[in-house]
């Protein structure tokens, strides 16, 4: 697939979600000064636990976020194609969703509409965008069916989604999201509400999909397995904050961030033998009111004083196309002084 | 009543019976419609509805005479029910039944038409206030709250005073307009909690504007709960009209509707009770059945029932 060079298709700037909380609790800093860029053709991976912000920077780049409590803060940037997303006008913005930019869900059991059959929901977006007659979304809509493997699409046309299985569903989701041909896809975790078989399955479709309509695709996921396999760069979100941004191999090989370095030794390996898994002590902080400095460096084994009073910036690592928002980097005798 | 009257209504009575036998029927093929039909009360609720509104509908082919028609005010005075006059005749001489019959037309047109009025006019506020929520939320179900403290026939009775005697629209109108809060509230309920599934955020993700999102994907989903505020609605309708008829605010006089036919018979109850008794079981039995529909319906439509 492409690599990084030529102008970004997604280019997301310092975007700042805050939630505003119930009374006394504060404001949620979920996504805060997130900034990461998508090519033409790539697949870019966003890894990180639960309540990182992965979910909400996907949200916020299709201006989903539910408003209040939830704003984006203004001096964000989302820009396709040169436009900024943040500034289009609902219209404008209309005809980018599901057009453009088309998004599926984490949970293909609730995000298709139960009272319509599985046809009338992917024939939609084609009647909304391309204006086509219902008779022809209708064929449109076997044909994707058809694209996204489903057997016998003529009759499944007319199923409603309770008489589908999860796999089907998913698939069903995806020919929804692609009906208009988008440029760029967000896969918010489309594969966790599903069983492994059936994960490895939705995984090539989509790198089949992408190679065959030559769209860019966001995928959100927390397992980096997913990513290894499917991503060619990743970003590691960590409260809210992009921690480390990479090619996928030169994540895998020189993992940089000890956020990172503790995603990667919590995976489960077949080709080691077999011991307790290794966890990242400690949690994830909450969002309204993240730590002084690096916001990792309450569970960092290498923290030191730097690390509680100053937050590092985005640091070079060498690598190409590799940074990482830490000290170690300026200082790297302390990660050998460590081990 | 002539032969043909009588013929008319046997045809009557075993169309209605046909229509609930065939709806069953074909029901009983799907398993949601099989739920429908579970209790024997909803075949008898339909095939009674379906009986009346026929008779409303060839009033003139089961009424003997017009509903206004003084068939002799010296001799056929209140007469008591007889094969002449199969519900006997009121104080003005006219014949019960074809008043009954053709104030079937009125009293279930009011009902329809004021039930369709107040079930459309409460599903867009309820709509509009759960799904935008917030201020305008605020501001749409405190004037709902408004209007279930002041006292509705209170209401209609200023408007019969503005208005000087109600056409037939105005009053349908009148009782749509004071019916609404209680199917608002409902709709509202539902559709706050619709907003936030997640295929409301993938029609939104889509590119569907807000009144293609709330009228395809959330109403929809909404249908049980109103198509059964609905039936019920409609009785309740019924029953106002004829509190009102009853008043005298309702239909104007020489018209029947089973409340006004209840109205002026009321002064004869001890000596000719048949006067409003009959138009009084209609109005029973047509509540009785959209309760029995509605039953029906609140079984067939509830999705917690649907295998997954």
């Amino acid at each position: 697939m492409t690599g990084t060079e030529g102008p970004a298709l997604l280019r997301v700037r310092d975007l700042k979600t805050y939630f505003v909380t119930e009374q006394g609790k504060g404001t949620a800093r979920a996504v805060d000064d997130v900034s990461f860029d998508l090519y033409p053709g790539e697949t870019l991976g966003i890894v990180g636990e639960s309540g990182c912000g992965k979910t909400v920077t996907s949200l916020s780049i299709l201006r989903l976020v539910p408003e209040p409590p939830g704003h984006i803060l203004p001096g964000s940037v989302i820009e396709f194609e040169g436009r900024n997303l943040l500034a289009l006008a609902a219209p404008e913005l209309r005809a980018v969703r599901g057009n453009q930019i088309a998004m599926i869900f984490q949970e293909p059991m609730t995000s298709l509409n139960p009272v319509f059959t599985v046809g009338d929901q992917i024939a939609e977006a084609a009647i909304v965008h391309q204006h086509l007659s219902r008779k022809a979304a209708r064929a449109r809509a076997i044909e994707m069916l058809q694209l996204v493997g489903i057997p016998d699409p003529k009759e499944r046309v007319d199923h409603y989604p309770h008489q589908l299985s999860g796999g089907m569903r998913q698939r069903v989701m995806i020919a929804m999201a692609l009906v208009c041909h988008p440029k760029v896809l967000i896969a918010d975790e489309p594969t966790t509400a599903l069983d492994v078989t059936i994960q490895a399955q939705i995984l090539e479709l989509l790198d089949r999909l992408q190679n065959e309509l030559g769209m860019a695709v966001l995928l959100i996921t927390h397992d980096l397995g997913v990513v290894a396999g499917h991503a060619d760069r990743v970003v590691v979100m960590y409260a809210g904050r992009v921690v480390e941004t990479a090619p996928t191999s030169g994540l895998f090989e020189q993992p940089t961030h000890p956020y990172t370095e503790g995603l990667l030794a919590a995976v489960p390996r077949i080709d080691a033998p077999r011991s307790r898994l290794h966890a990242i002590p400690g949690q994830v902080p909450a969002a309204t009111a993240w730590p002084t400095g690096c916001r990792f460096h309450p569970r960092c084994p290498y923290a030191w004083d730097k690390c509680v009073t100053q937050e590092p910036p985005q640091l070079e690592t060498g690598a190409p196309g590799h940074t990482a928002r830490c000290w170690l980097v300026t200082e790297p005798e302390r990660r050998q002084a460590k081990r | 009543m002539r032969l043909g009257n009588w013929l008319a209504l046997f045809v009557a009575l075993v169309l209605a019976a046909e229509i609930a036998r065939l709806t069953r029927q074909r029901a009983l093929r799907r398993e949601r419609w099989r739920r429908f039909f579970k209790h024997r009360t909803t075949s008898w609720g339909l095939g009674i509805l379906a009986f009346l509104a026929i008779v409303a509908l060839a009033a003139p082919l089961v009424a003997p005479f017009g509903p206004g028609d003084q068939l002799g005010i010296v001799d056929l005075r209140n007469h008591p029910p007889s094969w002449a006059f199969v519900l006997g005749t009121d104080v003005l001489s006219r014949d019960v039944w074809s008043r009954v019959a053709w104030g079937a037309r009125v009293s279930l047109g009011i009902g329809a038409l004021g039930a369709l009025v107040a079930v459309s006019l409460g599903t867009l506020v309820g709509a509009t206030a759960g799904y935008y929520s917030r201020w305008v939320d605020a501001l749409l179900m405190r004037g709902v709250d408004v209007g279930l403290a002041l006292p509705r026939i209170f209401i209609l009775l200023m408007a019969v005073a503005l208005w000087d005697g109600l056409p037939f629209a105005a009053l349908v109108l009148a009782i749509g307009l004071t019916s609404w809060l209680g199917t608002s509230r409902l709709v509202r309920a539902e559709v706050l909690s619709l907003r936030e599934r997640e295929f409301v955020v993938a029609a939104r993700a889509l590119g569907a504007k807000t009144g293609r999102v709330i009228f395809r994907h959330v109403l929809p989903n909404a249908a049980a709960p109103i198509i059964v505020s609905a039936a019920l609605g409609v009785g309740n309708v019924l029953l106002l009209e004829a509190s009102l008829s009853f008043l005298g605010i309702g239909v104007a006089p020489p018209d029947p509707s089973w409340g006004s036919i209840i109205a002026e018979g009321a002064s004869t109850i001890y000596t000719a009770p048949w006067t409003i008794l009959f138009p009084g079981l209609a109005i029973s039995l047509v509540v009785m059945s959209l309760n029995a529909v509605a039953d029906g319906l609140r079984d067939a439509l509830d999705p917690r029932e649907e295998a997954a």
